[in-house]
């Protein structure tokens, strides 16, 4: 897999390591009354979709980035390549 | 029809002409006792323990494509109880008590072959580590033992004892464990179920579940409807979306591994081997070839293919541990889906909605377990509570912190 770094342009696949989905970013607030059951959900369960999906990869042996790749789990082809920093930011976590 | 020597010995004499297809190819009824959803080995090990210990017939299994066209047929055939924890071990031990029995039982050769185990060591921490292992196997009725680097070289001559990064202490044995053939174990279980009365349905994708008031009654097919009064989803590495249709998310991700045949060679590799400081597997096929393998690819797959960073790295491995393999042509590779779970370990539960059970979560070791689940699965099924050996494997042991985690490594599914 080649992935298309939006700082370093297209990198093998083999520099990286995945994390998973992408919803991991969006850690819940542990103050909630239901934070127990909001973080098992967040840490156990997954979507696991067989399409289109969303993940974390970390750019172990480069520049060390986090970056959102979605990507087609039936075919392997990545549509869009994002800095996990961005959209963090843009869905409200992080300053 | 028995098999048996006198038969292969009379069909020989009269041409061959008296064998019958294995199983049958009958229609689905418009509704059954139960209805298991994936033809694989855990799916049909299901039926036939259903039938033959609980004496439950009115059974289907549904499969999408033919059976034995899943994970049952591209594995590598290792079979092994050498695990640790209490939650497992058992379980584990349990199937390889009906490994040993098999054949006998369902009366069809699956060439189970108890040509034993051997996991290597590198360092005086990991051999520390096997000790306790082994201890904990032998707790559990397995069978252990610690060989040093003699009893090794003596095993297999052939590896690269003083490797300057990774020498070869010593090694974990279990002489009970081996390879069986895959495809065999499928088609057998299919035999028996079949010859018992369970419907063993081809070309039959499950695409939803008819479900009311919070109760399970059939499901939704590519060929029409079925009603049953129990469903035992059972698809392994399809688990994810196949409860979706339920409306359920699990603690699963689909990973997928490939696996490796080299060329025939001659008898050359006396069991299984493991290498202790990378993830590399080898035994030896019948048929003379290298069947080996490692790691999962590590990212989220459907696709039933990997790619090439992983072959290298199985390949690297191999080369550490007997650089001979270097000489050895590769014949054919591929890649199974397989649904690995939060902790490693599998599941066999009922799920919230009534009448639907799951059984799934066998990350790359689910081959050896075949038997088991099955057993444990039937029981299940038919007196609607857990197997004891099966009790630990429940759907809520997240939320209860209650993880059967072998290797403790977290929530990480790509590292278990
Ligand atoms: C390369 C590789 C190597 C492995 N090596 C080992 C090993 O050495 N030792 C070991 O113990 N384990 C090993 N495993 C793991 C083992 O093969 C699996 O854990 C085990 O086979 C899973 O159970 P199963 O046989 O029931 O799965 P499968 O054979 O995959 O059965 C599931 C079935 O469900 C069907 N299905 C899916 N969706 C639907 C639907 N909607 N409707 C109807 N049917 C459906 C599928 O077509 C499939 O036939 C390996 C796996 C792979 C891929």
């Amino acid at each position: 897999m080649i992935i298309n770094h939006p700082l370093l342009g297209p990198r093998d696949g083999a520099e990286f390591t995945c994390l998973g989905d992408a919803s991991l970013i969006n850690r819940p607030d542990w103050q909630s009354t239901d934070a127990d059951e909001q973080f098992y959900e967040y840490l156990y369960l997954r979507d696991n979709p067989a399409g289109m999906h969303r993940e974390l990869w970390y750019h172990e042996y480069g520049d060390r980035s986090w970056l959102v790749v979605t990507r087609d789990t039936l075919t392997h082809d990545i549509t869009k390549v994002e800095l996990a920093v961005d959209v963090a930011r843009r869905e409200g976590r992080g300053k | 029809m028995r098999y048996s020597a006198w038969k292969i010995f009379w069909e020989g004499m009269t041409g061959n002409r008296g064998w019958k297809p294995v199983w049958r190819e009958p229609e689905p009824k418009p509704e059954y006792d139960a209805i298991i959803v994936g033809g694989g080995g855990h799916g049909l090990a299901t039926a036939y323990y259903l039938a033959t210990v609980h004496g439950k017939t009115n059974i289907a299994v549904l499969e999408k494509g033919w059976i034995g066209s899943g994970n049952v047929g591209r594995n590598t055939t290792i079979i092994r109880s050498n695990y640790m924890l209490p939650g497992n071990e058992p379980f584990y031990e349990l199937s390889m008590k009906l490994w040993e029995g098999l054949e006998q039982d369902f009366n069809y050769n699956a060439m189970v072959s108890q040509r034993g185990i051997l996991n290597l060591f590198h360092s005086d921490p990991q051999r520390d580590a096997f000790v306790r292992r082994g201890n904990a196997m032998r707790l559990a009725g397995a069978d252990s033992v610690l060989l040093d680097q003699d009893g090794i070289r003596e095993m297999c001559p052939f590896l690269d004892f003083d490797n300057a990064r990774f020498p070869i202490k010593g090694g974990l044995a279990q002489p009970r464990g081996g390879t069986v053939r895959h495809d065999a174990v499928a088609w057998g279980y299919a035999r028996g179920a079949d010859q018992r009365g369970v419907d063993i349905i081809q070309n039959c994708e499950v695409t939803g579940f008819q479900i009311e008031n919070g109760v399970c009654t059939g499901v939704e097919t590519s060929r029409g409807a079925i009603r049953a009064k129990k469903v035992a989803v059972c698809v392994a590495g399809s688990s994810g979306r196949v409860m979706a249709k339920a409306g359920m998310r699990l603690p699963i991700e689909t990973h997928v591994l490939q696996a490796f045949v080299s060329e025939g060679l001659k008898p050359l590799i006396p069991g299984v081997i493991t290498f202790g400081a990378g993830h590399f597997y080898v035994s030896q096929s019948d048929k003379g070839g290298l069947v080996f393998g490692g790691d999962i690819d590590g990212y989220n797959t459907y696709a039933q293919r990997g790619n090439l960073p992983v072959v290298e790295d199985v390949c690297e491995g191999g080369m550490a541990i007997m650089p001979m393999i270097g000489r050895a042509r590769l014949l054919r590779m591929w890649g199974g889906v397989m649904d690995m779970s939060m902790d490693g370990s599998p599941f066999i539960d009922k799920t919230h909605i009534d009448g639907l059970y799951f059984n799934g979560g066998w990350c790359y070791g689910g081959f050896k377990a075949t038997p088991a689940s099955g057993w444990c699965y039937a029981h299940l099924l038919a007196k609607d509570e857990p197997h004891p050996v099966a009790a630990a494997l429940r759907l809520d042991r997240f939320r209860r912190g209650a993880m059967i985690d072998e290797k403790g490594v977290g929530a990480q599914p790509n590292l278990h």
